[in-house]
């Protein structure tokens, strides 16, 4: 069945068939029972790009553009680590990295397909140069 | 000395930006877009651009509407928004191509009524909700379990802690999980922290979403703090990117209080912020100036632009958790009017931080409502009928649920290896007014196990499994269903919150189409039946002090009442149902007793004291008029049931008297025997001296319902035209 972002909305009730874990567990299939079993690990307890992508889409339909756009953002940044999501965050503070820096952790985003994160941080590197927001004055 | 005194107010100090709204140095409108590109916005250029207008044009304006908006004159914009016709929808659409400064003008040409009526028309979602803090100065588990549990039950729909000591977070986080789930399935828990430890807390399921992604207006301030609208808004995607849901945090006043607030007022550089957290992407914001309240609230307007900000904030289409949280003032009387700016529109969250425990225990420096002050609030509600998102509940089940929860989180405490959590501490959890009453815990051991369960990898799933081994079947499942909820994604959209069975409302499904009377949220049916039956609510009839239908009488009544013809004949007159259906006065005077004063008084004084009942009336007045007429002195002394009585002499008219008493709260048998003097003293037509009046200005409010049903009664008790009958005390 085709997704309405206005009609299948929430997705949890109206279309539970269109979510799913990380590792494919159907969102019916997240249970008490499956964790029990060992079925269901920590991991597994979080949204996967398809599904964000789906609530994008809802977003973009109520007319939230930006709102849309962090949960595209979102979507590219679930298929990238704990640990590298930290060390970008914490480049992007003011004066943490330098505009090297900024541009390896936007190819290392692109690794992991994150297109649009990859041109957000770009965008920001360019914007802090100008700014004096970089590592280095 | 008034509390009010231990605050200062100042005149405006537009240089420190210490202007409420409409600064001198605040730019003019404008936005200038060339070839597709902004290069003007606001005052300056795009050379002088800052991070914040840089962040701003790159993602913040929507420049297919921005030269229509633009064009739009700001007085017909500000009618817009008070315009029960013009469409949420279209002051939204406008909204997308507007500049902070054009924003904050429009706001600024808006009056507090008028500002409260945009307020209810832009509000994202459907119906009105509220915030808690849940906070204890000993970071007691137990406590804050059991103080979440009742938040939750008490309808909060958001439930905030933070922590004294950092190290505490993760087991503050787990606390106040289990505690939510087991007050009401559904409820969002959150651990106010440093960003990362914060973003590492989500990750693991152990809180189900953030606020405290703090933006400032300016850039100096906003480095100063740290960030950039880039690595926010990144962060902001960082969170959703695991599942779970976000706002951003700003306010008027924080610029000025950290100094560099570059000359511009305070609403102004709010709306720069509002700027960015739409642009950035968030669905919602806390805001209403928050922890710097009392600076906002020093300058002239101040209350009246933080309802301006929240406005602001609702017409960019953001969730609005507004404010309240931080004390806004030393006097209750200054805190709660500036609180009805949120309190009768209603916002997504009435407050961002209501303390629902006693504020001592507040270590956010809030516990601007708390515990305390819970009882007026629901009353407030009930007057108004007006849902600002807290529910009554009975002491049994606030009881039941504070218990319960202390005792989920032993268990988990057990189940994961955390230092335990003894039976005293649930017992002095359970019933105990703050953690001063806490058995103090090894804290030592409780941050080195905090510090060990982080390394483990203890996530929100570990919570729930642990639950369910202890037999906590339905908070297991709460919990289960939180982590669940990261998985759908479906409340991280706009103004999301999430019910007991899981369903989550937000402003996709459950949006605010407020347009008018008739429509909109309101609140009756079921709603207003639950905010009404608060738990002092008393039954009319247990007001009455009345007697049961087969009470021993204590008078008897004899034939009709005749005229005396002694000259020291004395009447005392009484209503329908003294010493009959009523017994007591308002008093709490037993009418046998204030019968038997009246009489030795009246004896006392040279007169004889003969009963009668008036039938055909329950005024006073009358009630002693009817009395005197028939009095062989012609004075008579009239008694209502509640206690109220008048010295009347036959040739006077019926509404004039000889001595009049009013304040039967204040009598006591003494009074009722100096009446009874009195009344002889003028049948004899000796000099009297009236009885000293006394006054209780409060007597109307504590009494005026007692007075009310009681005087019912009496008039129920009425016989049209019925003569007055002879009246016999029983021994």
């Amino acid at each position: 069945m085709a997704f309405d972002p206005k009609s299948d909305y929430p997705l949890g009730s109206r279309r539970p068939d269109l979510v799913a874990t990380p590792r494919g567990t159907p969102l019916a299939d997240v249970t008490l029972d499956a964790a029990r079993a060992g079925a269901l690990g920590a991991a597994e307890i979080r949204a996967t790009p398809e599904t964000l992508r789906l609530q994008a889409e809802v977003a973009r339909e109520a007319g939230r553009a930006q709102l849309a756009e962090s949960l595209e953002r979102a979507a590219e940044l679930a298929a990238v680590p704990d640990d590298l999501l930290l060390e970008v965050y914490t480049a992007l503070r003011p004066r943490r990295a330098t505009a090297t820096e900024l541009e390896t952790w936007a190819t290392r985003l692109e690794g992991y397909d994150a297109i649009r994160t990859a041109a957000f941080v770009r965008e920001a590197a360019t914007a802090y140069a100008a700014r004096g927001l970089l590592a280095g004055g | 000395m008034r509390d009010l005194q231990l605050e200062q107010l100042i005149a405006p100090v537009p240089e420190l930006g210490l202007v409420a709204a409409n600064g001198p140095a605040d730019p003019a409108p404008e936005l200038v877009v060339e070839d597709g590109v902004v290069t003007r916005l606001d005052g300056r250029s795009a050379a002088e651009f800052d991070i914040i207008d840089r962040f701003v044009v790159a993602h913040g304006i929507d420049i297919g509407v921005a030269a229509e908006a633009m064009a739009v004159d700001d007085l017909a914009l500000a009618r817009m928004l008070v315009d029960v016709d013009a469409p949420r929808s279209e002051l939204v659409r406008l909204s997308r191509g507007l500049t902070p400064a054009k924003l904050a003008r429009v706001i600024g040409l808006l009056d507090p009524v008028e500002l409260m009526l945009a307020l209810k028309k832009l509000r994202a979602r459907r119906a009105p909700g509220n915030q808690a803090h849940v906070t204890n100065l000993k970071e007691s588990p137990a406590l804050l379990a059991a103080d979440a549990a009742e938040a939750a039950r008490r309808g909060f729909a958001e439930l905030e802690t933070t922590v004294g000591v950092a190290r505490y977070a993760p087991l503050n986080a787990i606390a106040l999980l289990v505690g939510s789930q087991t007050g009401r399935p559904g409820v969002m828990t959150q651990c106010a922290v440093e960003e990362r430890r914060n973003l590492e807390l989500a990750i693991r399921g152990l809180v189900t979403y953030a606020e405290t992604l703090s933006v400032y207006g300016t850039e100096p301030v906003f480095v100063d703090g740290d960030d950039t609208p880039w690595s926010k808004a990144f962060l902001g995607a960082a969170y959703a990117s695991r599942g779970v849901k976000v706002r951003f945090t700003s306010g008027t006043g924080s610029e000025a209080l950290m100094g560099y607030a570059q000359g511009c007022s305070m609403l102004y550089l709010e709306a720069r912020c509002l700027a960015v957290v739409r642009a950035a992407g968030s669905q919602g914001v806390q805001n209403g100036s928050i922890s710097c309240v009392a600076l906002v609230l020093s300058v002239p307007g101040g209350t009246r632009a933080i309802l301006g900000e929240n406005v602001l904030a609702a017409w960019l289409d953001l969730e609005v958790a507004s404010g309240n949280d931080a004390i806004a003032s030393h006097s209750e009387i200054r805190k709660t009017a500036k609180l009805m700016g949120q309190f009768l529109p209603g916002t997504d969250f009435v407050t961002s931080g209501y303390s629902v425990m006693p504020r001592h225990d507040n270590t956010f420096g809030g516990g601007n409502f708390d515990a305390d002050d819970l009882d007026e609030w629901l009353t407030i509600q009930r007057d108004w009928q007006v849902d600002a998102g807290i529910e009554p509940v009975s002491e049994d089940e606030l009881l039941r649920v504070r218990e319960r929860a202390a005792r989920a989180a032993q268990a988990v405490f057990a189940e994961l290896g955390l230092p335990a959590i003894s039976d005293e501490e649930v017992a002095v959890a359970t019933s105990g007014y703050d953690a001063r009453e806490m058995p103090d815990r090894d804290r030592a051991a409780d941050v080195e196990a905090a510090d060990e369960l982080l390394a483990r990898g203890v996530s929100g799933l570990d919570v729930a499994l642990a639950l369910d081994r202890r037999g906590f079947d339905d908070v297991s499942t709460a919990v289960l269903g939180m982590q669940r909820q990261r998985v759908a994604a479906d409340y991280l959209q706009t103004a999301a919150v999430i019910d007991a069975d899981g369903v989550v409302h937000s402003a996709v499904n459950d949006p605010n189409e407020y347009a008018g009377p008739g429509t909109g949220y309101r609140l009756e049916g079921e709603r207003w039946a639950l905010l009404q039956a608060l738990p002092q609510v008393v039954a009319p009839t247990d007001l009455l002090g009345g007697a049961g239908a087969d009470a021993e009488p204590i008078v008897s009544e004899g034939g009709v009442a005749a005229k005396g013809d002694e000259p020291v004949d004395v009447v005392v007159a009484v209503g329908p149902a003294f010493a009959d259906v009523i017994r007591r006065t308002i008093g709490d005077l037993e009418h046998r007793a204030v019968l038997e004063a009246v009489c030795e008084g009246v004896r006392d004084g040279g007169g004889a004291p003969r009963l009668v009942r008036i039938r055909r009336v329950a005024d006073v007045a009358f009630i002693a008029h009817d009395g005197a007429r028939l009095s062989g002195s012609g004075v008579a002394i009239g008694l209502q049931s509640k206690g109220t009585a008048v010295i009347h002499r036959a040739d006077l008219q019926p509404l004039d008297n000889l001595e009049l008493f009013g304040m039967s709260p204040l009598y006591t048998l003494e009074s009722y025997r100096a009446m009874g003097r009195n009344a002889a003293g003028y049948a004899l037509g000796r000099r009297v001296g009236p009885v000293p009046t006394e006054l209780d200005n409060f007597a109307r409010a504590k009494l005026i319902v007692r007075t009310t049903l009681l005087h019912a009664r009496e008039t129920q008790a009425v016989v049209p035209g019925a003569e007055p009958v002879e009246l016999e005390l029983h021994a």
